[in-house]
């Protein structure tokens, strides 16, 4: 077998298409607290979706029409929200040990994507241009100079940093949203930790009287 | 409102705006309420958990 018959094969061996796009989810899944990951995602895609839009038309537009007003408090919006959903999932994803059972690196991946998110907002804050971003790049700068990356990564330089914001840094983001996602589809959702044997007899005794399954005990796939 | 510097609030060591208490305790509270919320069902599966 040639080289891309082998890659196909890994690829369908780690990920069949009925784990990489399942239709039903443990039962322990049935909570909101599992949605701030899927909210955070759409979060992203309305960035992206309103950020094309900004691109296209550029800062002067943005500043002075009504309809790039609306694009700007749109993206504006959609980052509040991408920092707010990521940041309760990370709460989330925490308290129930995600990294459990093999997904360490899935922990690892959302946290380096979540370090790339700031840059990518840093820079976002400096390319509004406006009197806001041109205070924070001369503030910012010094604490690039201080770290050794203000010859690389100039502040001050609009066309730097607006370059940054649309194109290196989203995409950086985009790659790591998508192999956390795959990651997570890898691995499945954590089990939820252990009860202690008595809430076990507790719950076991709940989900008899109404008819269902009981939860899994750990270790069980 | 919005174009003017933010109000501070001041304990102890603690120095951090109002628009960011408010966000903190936004996130606590929705952080809460999606932990007590039951989540609806649209069926019981009786074949196990997936």
């Amino acid at each position: 077998m040639n080289f891309t018959g082998k890659v196909r094969e890994q690829l369908v061996r780690a990920l069949p298409p009925e784990e990489l796009l399942p239709d039903e989810q443990p039962a322990y899944v049935h909570s909101y607290v599992y949605l701030f990951g899927i909210l955070t995602l759409a979060s992203f895609v309305m960035l992206i979706l309103s950020g094309i839009v900004l691109a296209l038309f550029g800062p002067q537009w943005w500043h002075i029409s009504a309809t790039g007003h609306f694009f700007n408090s749109v993206h504006f919006w959609s980052v509040q929200a991408f920092f707010f959903f990521m940041v309760l999932h990370l709460w989330a994803q925490f308290f129930m040990g995600a990294w459990r059972d093999g997904r360490g690196l899935t922990w690892v991946s959302g946290a380096i994507t979540f370090v790339v998110s700031i840059a990518t907002a840093f820079t976002g804050y400096l390319s509004q241009q406006n009197f806001d971003a041109q205070w924070i790049a001369v503030q910012g700068k010094d604490a690039m100079n201080a770290i050794g990356i203000g010859a690389f990564f100039n502040l001050l330089n609009f066309g730097q940093m607006y370059s940054f914001h649309i194109f290196l840094l989203p995409l950086l983001v985009a790659m790591l949203i998508t192999l956390h996602v795959l990651q997570v589809r890898w691995r499945g959702v954590v089990k939820p930790y252990p009860l202690p044997d008595e809430e076990q007899g507790v719950m076991e005794a709940r989900a008899k009287s109404v008819g269902v399954e009981p939860p899994a005990e750990e270790g069980e796939s | 409102m919005l174009n003017h510097p933010a109000l501070y609030l001041h304990f102890w060591i603690i120095l951090i705006s109002l628009p960011n208490l408010i966000v903190i305790g936004l996130m606590v509270l929705v952080f809460i309420l999606a932990l007590i919320l039951p989540f609806p069902r649209k069926h019981v599966s009786q074949g196990g958990e997936r």
